[in-house]
């Protein structure tokens, strides 16, 4: 029974890692070829960085995510403290439901919706052309945000009620004691949101499809233009290095959060 | 220790609702100088909103609070000359020790050398020297508990306020801590406003204990009085055993119960006014039939270390007697009441409602004490305002 | 109302502005454009339209069916038997199940379609050992294994993470009352599971039954799918009406499997269930 599910696990992993394996190899390949290995070779790694195109659209997607994550946990981490204040019944439900929108929506649900409303702003004005950075970032902000919300309710909701009631009896002036008391304390919840809120914002291919204009380009969507055609093998290699990048820094995190533990279970005396 | 004291801190007409009903009925309470005065009473009878409402936490709807003869019902919490120890402590997780204790000087920009010796002053009075760089979740509960009061102390308050903070603790413990807590308070001298649901911590630690039921206040009085000469049926029953019978004062000193007289020492009352009765366990003895001025049958005798439990059945009224003597169940007994163990008191609202030990188990006391409270809400954690 | 605390509540009110903008209006945006016209004016003409879709509805719900009950059968003993390992040995599994959703989500449907070609990676394999090649690429199949390679993780971690709270006790007591394996599988684990399984289910299929670029690459176009008609609406014909209607219906049918879902998924701590 041990070896059929060691045996069984062992065939799952290697369904889930076999394109991957096969990206990692064609990034290698000495020819243009995805069909047939014809050697080792860096030329794709090389070829890389020579892509302009590529490069420009790896830039945007990277400020894109920086900026979008941060504004959705700035405004996010503000609506979890207030969701969690809220007294009305009804209030509190109606605004966690809508949280949920834009994570149950089906991405290209949302990202139709929101060009349409972008379109259509843009006659109301009668401006034209509106598809660009800014509604990319609108977009990503908008799905970010109950990402972050949820991840910081659950931690305001395990607090001590009270520490915000502490800080104010030993003299803290209201605004000043969440900052020193509470925000602290919800710090893990907000990175953790924030976190998602990057990497969902990198990843993002639908709804940056239909927000975006062709001035603004993001990885994704550079990444879908080229397999309209051919691919050529230097997105294979950009793949394996961002992969290997994110690798090195799960195992980082990891072995960080091994330690720590390791240092906690000293510490209990 | 009343009215020659100053009084520092008053309530006039102080009511508060939740929810459209109130948790708070018009209460009227003095607090003096150097006080150690509990809020004592069941849960859900007011006594923590009343703290709170003192903190500054909550708002009366209507009613003042004085500091000094200064109205501060629209003044924060954070401009208020109290500090509090939360009932969970509220210890700030990502400071250690030192820097939790710190926290109010540091605010008040109090310069870190004078900080550092008053916290090493506060660890010495809790007794928790060389705790500083401890971080708090490493923490037990008793030493959570005398960082939290610590970290208020330092402060210097003139009142301190303590919601029920030795709840979480067990018994040996808490017994320790109040032991502690009282000898913190007069070393200080400072007020101390407790909160307990605890009638035994309220009797041994305050100065004055404030009995609270549903919203009002039912008596205030020093530990002795509130147990030899309560008021009513309510704060007889919650304070210690009681016997409560249905009587008539015939005249001064003249009761008449289940038809018999007995002397007791009390007056004032009207001629053949109907009353409430009071008679301690502890001080009923149990005698032979021809010695007793009642008569009854054993029903039960539980055996409780420092005495028996003893319940004898006399006309159907159970009553309840703590002696060190063994008496068996079916024994036929006398029971004798000197006049000094009686009390009476004028019938109130609570008459009828506690009385015998017909069915009496210490949990179903317990559960009895809850259920004769009307369901309250959760008042105590709902009201953050 | 207290004033002290107006300052707290008043902290949500960007992000509640925020949302009325950019989720409410947006979806008020798809329903008005569903039932108006390119001149503005009401019609029905685009749901009457949507009849001639329905094949399309069909194959996308039955493909998407398909592909949710493939991954539940090939999560479930995976999810259970990470859950049962160590702490460690747990998170380091789950990290692994993850890590493949890291690269671009195109780039590996693109990858398979490598694999999958009539010369790609498999049949050059088998060719090898002298075996035919087979057509595996531009068939339903492959369309459906797309997607449950692409959403098979969202399927293992739900589960996972229901069955790791599971207490070795709850087990134990079943047994000391005399369940046999069989029975403490039926009785005890999977009832425990259904909230992993009802969020697992909705992760899978929601995003199955709205995708586009799989079928587009592993299907070569001959299976069309909801999302790739709504995606031709708006990038290649520009009906955009057409286009709203296609996608208000499929926020319906989304909306109802949720909903008949959620029955399960209680959590109203209001935090992911994940």
């Amino acid at each position: 029974m041990k070896t059929t599910i060691r045996i069984y696990t062992a065939l799952v992993f290697i369904f889930l890692y076999l394109p991957i394996a096969v990206m990692v190899l064609y990034s290698f390949n000495s020819i243009n070829s995805t069909g047939v290995f014809g050697g080792f070779s860096l030329r794709w790694y090389r070829e890389l960085f020579r892509d302009t195109e590529t490069l420009t659209a790896l830039r945007n997607t990277l400020i894109l995510a920086v900026i979008s994550s941060l504004v959705a946990t700035v405004i996010g981490t503000a609506a979890a403290v207030g969701i969690d204040k809220m007294r009305k019944r009804w209030v509190k439900s109606v605004t966690l439901a809508v949280t949920n929108i834009p994570m149950v929506n089906p991405e290209i649900v949302t990202g139709v919706s929101m060009m349409l409303l972008f379109v259509f702003g843009a006659r109301l004005v009668n401006a034209s052309g509106v598809l660009g950075f800014w509604t990319i970032l609108i977009a990503h902000i908008t799905f970010n945000l109950p990402y972050v919300i949820l991840s910081v309710l659950p931690k305001l909701r395990q607090i001590d009620p009270h520490l915000q009631e502490a800080a104010q009896d030993l003299g803290c002036p209201p605004l000043k004691s969440f900052f020193l008391a509470v925000f602290p304390t919800i710090l893990p919840g907000v990175l953790t949101g924030a976190v998602m809120a990057f990497t969902l914002s990198l990843d993002d291919f639908v709804i940056s499809y239909f927000t975006s204009g062709p001035e603004f380009q993001t990885l994704p969507i550079r990444i879908f233009a080229m397999t309209k055609k051919r691919v050529t093998p230097d997105i294979y290699a950009l793949s394996t290095m961002l992969f290997a990048a994110i690798l090195i820094l799960l195992i980082a995190i990891n072995v960080l959060q091994a330690r720590s533990e390791k240092q906690q279970s000293k510490k209990k005396y | 220790m009343t009215g020659t004291e100053s009084c520092i801190i008053s309530l006039r007409g102080v009511t508060k609702y939740y929810n459209g009903e109130a948790v708070l009925r018009g209460i009227n309470l003095d607090i003096h100088d150097k006080e150690f005065i509990t809020l004592l009473g069941p849960s859900g009878c007011g006594k923590t909103t009343t703290l709170r409402i003192i903190g500054g936490f909550v708002t009366p709807d209507e009613g003042d609070v004085y500091f000094n003869g200064r109205r501060v019902n629209d003044v924060p919490p954070y401009k208020r000359p109290v500090n509090t120890v939360f009932q969970k402590y509220a210890l700030f997780p990502h400071l250690n020790v030192y820097d939790n204790i710190a926290f109010g000087p540091r605010l008040r920009k109090v310069p870190e050398s004078e900080i550092s010796r008053r916290v090493k002053e506060m660890l010495e009075l809790v007794n928790l020297r060389g705790f500083e760089r401890r971080s708090v979740n490493s923490l037990s509960g008793g030493q959570q508990q005398r960082v939290a009061i610590a970290r208020a102390l330092i402060n210097d308050p003139k009142v301190l306020l303590l919601d029920e903070p030795l709840g979480a603790l067990d018994l040996k413990l808490r017994k320790d801590m109040q032991v502690e807590l009282k000898n913190i308070q007069q070393q200080m001298s400072i007020t101390f406003i407790y909160v307990t649901h605890d009638q035994e911590e309220a009797l041994s630690m305050s100065d004055t204990v404030v009995v609270m039921d549903t919203g009002e206040i039912q008596q205030i009085g020093t530990p002795e009085e509130i147990y030899n000469e309560p008021d009513n049926a309510f704060v007889a029953d919650f304070i210690g055993e009681s016997n409560i019978l249905d009587g008539t004062m015939v005249s001064d000193f003249d009761v008449v119960i289940f038809g018999r007289h007995f002397e007791c020492l009390d007056k004032g009352f009207e001629k053949n006014e109907p009353v409430d009765v009071v008679v301690r366990p502890e001080d009923i003895d149990i005698v032979s039939v021809e010695e007793g001025m009642l008569s009854g049958v054993v029903t039960n005798v539980t055996f409780k270390g420092l005495h028996y439990e003893i319940i004898i059945d006399i006309e159907g009224f159970k009553w309840m007697v703590q002696t060190t003597d063994f008496w068996p169940v079916a024994a036929v007994v006398g029971i004798k009441i000197d006049p000094d163990a009686i009390h009476i008191m004028k019938k109130s609202k609570y008459s009828g409602a506690f009385g015998d030990y017909s069915s009496f188990s210490e949990e179903l006391d317990k559960l009895s004490e809850l259920e004769a409270q009307p369901e309250q809400p959760p008042v105590e954690e709902e009201i953050i305002d | 109302m207290n004033k002290r605390s107006l300052g707290a509540r008043l902290a949500a009110a960007p992000y509640m502005v925020w949302s009325v903008l950019f989720v409410v209006a947006p979806l008020i945006m798809v329903g008005y454009y569903a039932i108006t016209d390119s001149t503005g004016a009401f019609t029905v003409a685009n749901f009457a339209q949507l009849g001639t879709y329905s094949d399309i509805f069909i194959r996308s719900i039955w493909f998407s069916l398909i592909a949710t009950l493939i991954c539940l059968v090939i999560a479930y003993p995976i999810a259970y038997t990470i859950a049962m390992r160590r702490e460690r040995s747990q998170r380091v599994l789950v990290m692994l199940v993850m890590l493949p959703m890291w690269m671009n989500f195109l780039l590996r449907t693109y990858s398979w379609m490598a694999i999958l070609e009539d010369t790609g990676v498999i049949n050059t394999l088998i060719g090898y050992f002298g075996i035919k090649p087979f057509h595996m690429i531009n068939t339903p199949g492959a369309v459906i294994l797309g997607m449950v390679y692409n959403f098979l993780p969202y399927m293992i971690l739900p589960i996972y993470s229901v069955l790791a709270k599971l207490e070795r006790s709850m087990i134990e007591a079943a047994q000391d009352l005399g369940a046999g394996r069989f029975q403490v599988l039926t009785k005890i684990i999977l009832p425990h599971s259904m909230p992993g399984i009802a969020s697992g289910l909705t992760m899978v299929f929601v995003p199955s039954v709205s995708t586009f670029y799989i079928s587009q690459k592993l299907g070569g176009g001959k299976f069309d799918l909801i999302g790739d008609t709504i995606e031709r609406q708006f990038q290649t014909s520009y009906n955009y009406h057409l286009g709203a209607a296609i996608s208000f219906v499929l926020m319906i049918l989304i909306l109802v499997c949720i909903s008949v879902l959620n029955k399960f998924t209680v959590d109203d701590e209001g935090g992911l269930l994940i």
